[in-house]
């Protein structure tokens, strides 16, 4: 039996979009459902004020701080080794076999487990530097994890400046380094960003990574030798202990909001180079 | 600022890059340092298809885990991709610009919603409903497939979106003057020619359910046995790694770097895969 | 000219947090972990403690009491908890104090009919050999078997007082009390073990050879699932830890603890 092709379209496309409607509904339900039971708990006084019992009570003060500084430390640890690797690569060595290495390298590293740098970090960091749990633990072990994405956005958004714009700096006398700094850097400057921006929220929202390295005290840090805790992981500790679940909900609210909130910066700064650059 | 030389910043680069090849070396050769004689002491047969997992006894057989991580992977494959690929094929042939315009940060602001949240929902809403239905203890296979499934969506859709996107519209319009219909047009010209980075997108959502954690942990059991069913509770390679890392002394930690070295290779077959498909796709 | 700023302020940074990592680390911070049955009480202690003595700075950590006796062992942590029945070997370098007992109760969902079980039948229903709860006094349903982590002090103080577990395969296993407690308030089937100061009104702890896991039935010696909870230090406590130990085992701090529902040391 033969169908008409026109049938088939319509059996097709109708199943297309009941299973994208299905899909879309699944993710929307998802957001609505942390929102419906987080938002309304949500207040300065929940943001802004030291968490009582173990969470139970009080607000979320320190995992915001925890949240904040961990993926800082680490973007901060990580950019310049990241993209110093992806100007290397791109600008100061030819094509070979050594970078393909480097970069199938980066490759793996990128689709590695959280876990797996977990446990280095617990091992290195935490045991054998006797570091402790602590920020500086937790950062090194998230700035590992995310060096290979940035290598590797960055070395994209640097190869794809066109290499005409180079050819006008040398023609002008620039040497190599002039030309990466001042024409190929800034051009590649909103991939370079996304990629940042990807990380932090990456690191944000892990959990099984900062929990070995970061430990998970509740207390405001002193020093960058203190244990903190993230916001990740107050959410899967108040969950996962049954400690309270109103302020779990309200702890995963507020993280999806300020995962909204960095996506939101990203646009803006991206629009903002493609607007600069088409002017 | 003649503080830095033409050489100088080359020199510094260099170092940069070497560093930053070297931290990501150390981090494996110290999980194969730590893992890899385990595994050629015990044997790589006893260690992977041994399937008695009691540390405390000296037993260390991970069989069980990797059929966890293999069924709950595989699980939400059949959850994820098929879902996946018909809401990118949808969302980029049929959705107008301005919609696109929605729904693509929706998209991405899923993918950055912490695994761990998925999790939750997991347990608070999945689980109870797959106990009544099916019985078992509802934290199972399938629990884990349906939330792994979900949470690989935002991965699949956002990367096969982008690659159908870049299929040359001159591709569709040829198509179109043949005299073929639409659903023609998407499934002989437009996938096809997309395929490279479709195939990208699920090995990548691959690879995240894997190497998901948290989530995981919340919603399989982690009982350490080999499942009878899709309600049974498993444990992955992951969860057994989270769950006893922080315990494991002498060889009992030797044996949960092996399950890493294990969930390494693992992924380093994957990405190979992956590379080769993203080449054949640029060969063409 | 920007990017070059951003770059040297990165250095900076760098610098910087090279060098602080480079003198010494934690001036008068102390670190407590291990036991997660233990951890909520030490917080609670800690905090009391912190507000009695502003510039003491105490963190809890979870993570289990081998890993209390492990960071103790190691330095990672100053004292390290583990509420175990006996400690292990490599414990026994440690200086260790009682700082307060606790009761291991078995729970079981509000739902199940079971009130009361024996030792032996705990066994059984551990090992596999019983897997309904029509065979122990319920009704016709399914036993779904909680259990901890391997390396638990939880899980081996329960296996060494019930004695000759070898735990079924098909047992659920969870990483700590909180979340045990979840898992049976969940499933009407379940059957778990959790610390006596965490049982709530959402679970029902059951009989355990026909005595109930109450406060005084603990003192009295009679029920049998009780295991004390250390301290570990790798020296002698001095100075700080001496004094944070001291106030534990003081009259306020144990009446801090009698209060959430542990027992007191002595």
């Amino acid at each position: 039996m033969i169908i008409h092709p026109r049938h088939t379209q319509i059996i097709a496309i109708s199943m297309l979009v009941i299973l994208t409607v299905f899909t879309l509904a699944i993710l929307v339900f998802i957001i609505l459902f942390v929102f419906s039971k987080g938002l309304p708990y949500i207040s300065f006084d929940f943001l802004f004020s030291n968490p009582e019992d173990m969470g139970k009570a009080g607000g979320i003060f320190p995992t915001l701080i925890g949240t904040i500084v961990l993926p800082l430390l680490a973007i901060i640890i990580a950019t310049p080794l990241g993209v110093g690797t992806a100007v290397y690569l791109t600008e100061y060595t030819r094509e070979n076999r050594i970078t393909r290495i480097i970069r199938f390298g980066a490759d793996c590293l990128a689709g590695i487990p959280s876990i797996i740098f977990g446990l280095f970090g617990f091992i290195f960091f935490v045991t054998t530097l006797e570091m402790g749990w602590s920020i500086i633990s937790g950062s090194l072990t998230l700035a590992f994890m995310i060096l290979p994405t940035i290598i590797r956005t960055s070395e994209e958004a640097i190869k794809a400046v066109p290499y005409s714009y180079r050819e006008v700096g040398f023609s002008l006398g620039a040497t190599l380094w002039q030309t990466v700094r001042k024409i190929v850097l800034p051009n590649a400057l909103p991939g370079i960003v996304t990629g940042i921006m990807l990380s932090i929220g990456r690191s944000i929202g892990e959990t099984a990574a900062v929990i070995f390295t970061a430990g998970s005290s509740l207390r405001i840090p002193n020093s960058v030798f203190d244990s903190i805790r993230t916001m990740s992981v107050h959410f899967y500790i108040l969950a996962r202990e049954g400690i309270s679940s109103k302020n779990a909900y309200a702890t995963a609210a507020v993280l999806i909001i300020s995962i909204l909130l960095i996506n939101l910066v990203t646009y803006w700064i991206m629009n903002r180079f493609i607007a600069k650059k088409t002017k | 600022m003649k503080v830095l030389t033409e050489k100088g910043i080359y020199r510094l680069l260099m170092i940069i890059a070497l560093s930053a090849i070297a931290m990501l070396l150390l981090i494996v050769l110290f999980i194969l340092k730590e893992g890899l004689p385990f595994i050629f002491i015990t044997g790589i047969r006893d260690f992977l298809l041994s399937s008695e997992w009691k540390p405390a006894a000296g037993k260390f057989g991970i069989f069980p885990m990797l059929v966890g991580s293999l069924w709950v992977t595989l699980g939400a494959m059949i959850v994820g991709v098929p879902l996946g690929l018909a809401g990118a094929v949808f969302i980029s042939e049929f959705i107008p610009r301005w919609a696109m315009k929605i729904i693509k940060p929706t998209i991405e602001l899923l993918a950055g919603i912490p695994s761990v949240v998925y999790g939750f929902i997991g347990v608070m809403v999945l689980a109870p409903l797959i106990r009544d239905y099916f019985g078992g203890p509802g934290l199972s296979i399938a629990a884990g497939a349906i939330i792994l499934g979900i949470m690989i969506l935002p991965t699949i859709l956002s990367i096969s979106i982008d690659s159908i996107k870049a299929v040359p519209n001159s591709y569709r319009e040829g198509a179109f003057a043949l005299g073929a219909t639409h659903w023609q047009t998407i499934h002989m010209v437009v996938i096809p020619a997309a395929r490279s980075g479709i195939v990208a997108g699920i090995i990548l959502g691959l690879g995240r359910a894997i190497g998901e954690t948290m989530a995981v942990i919340m919603v399989v059991g982690n009982a350490v046995k080999l499942p009878g069913s899709a309600f049974d509770s498993v444990r992955t390679l992951t969860a057994n790694i989270a769950l006893e890392m922080g315990y494991a002394t002498g060889k009992h930690r030797e044996a949960l770097f092996a399950t890493g070295v294990v969930l390494l290779v693992i992924i380093m077959v994957l990405n190979y895969f992956a590379a080769s498909a993203i080449k054949r796709g640029v060969k063409k | 000219m920007r990017t070059k700023i951003l770059i040297r302020t990165f250095f900076i940074i760098i610098v910087l947090i090279v060098m602080i990592s480079g003198c010494g680390r934690r001036k008068q911070s102390i670190t407590v972990a291990g036991s997660t049955a233990f951890q909520p009480f030490a917080e609670k202690l800690a905090d009391q403690y912190m507000q009695i003595y502003p510039d003491a700075y105490i963190t809890i950590q979870g993570g289990g009491s081998a890993v209390g006796i492990q960071s103790a062992l190691s330095g990672a942590a100053q004292i390290g908890m583990a509420d175990l029945v006996t400690l292990p070997e490599e414990a026994k370098a440690l200086c260790s104090v009682i700082v307060a007992r606790d009761g291991i109760a078995v729970i079981v969902n509000l739902k199940n009919q079971v009130n009361n079980l024996t030792s032996s039948q705990i066994r059984e229903i551990y090992n596999g050999k019983i897997d309904n709860w029509k065979d122990v006094g319920g009704k016709d349903h399914p036993i779904t078997v909680i259990s901890r982590e391997e390396g638990s002090g939880t899980r081996s103080s329960f296996e060494s007082i019930i004695k000759n577990v070898s735990l079924t395969n098909n047992a659920i296993i969870q990483d700590s009390n909180g979340t045990v407690r979840e898992t049976v308030v969940n499933d009407i089937n379940t059957i778990g073990y959790i610390s006596h100061g965490l049982v709530n009104d959402k679970i029902k702890p059951v009989l355990v050879n026909g005595i109930a896991s109450t406060e005084e039935e603990i003192i009295k010696g009679r029920y049998a699932l009780v295991r004390p909870i250390f301290f570990l230090t790798k020296e002698t406590p001095k100075e700080k830890i001496k004094d944070f130990i001291d106030y534990i085992l003081s009259k306020p701090g144990q009446e801090t603890i009698k209060q959430n529902g542990l027992i007191p040391a002595k």
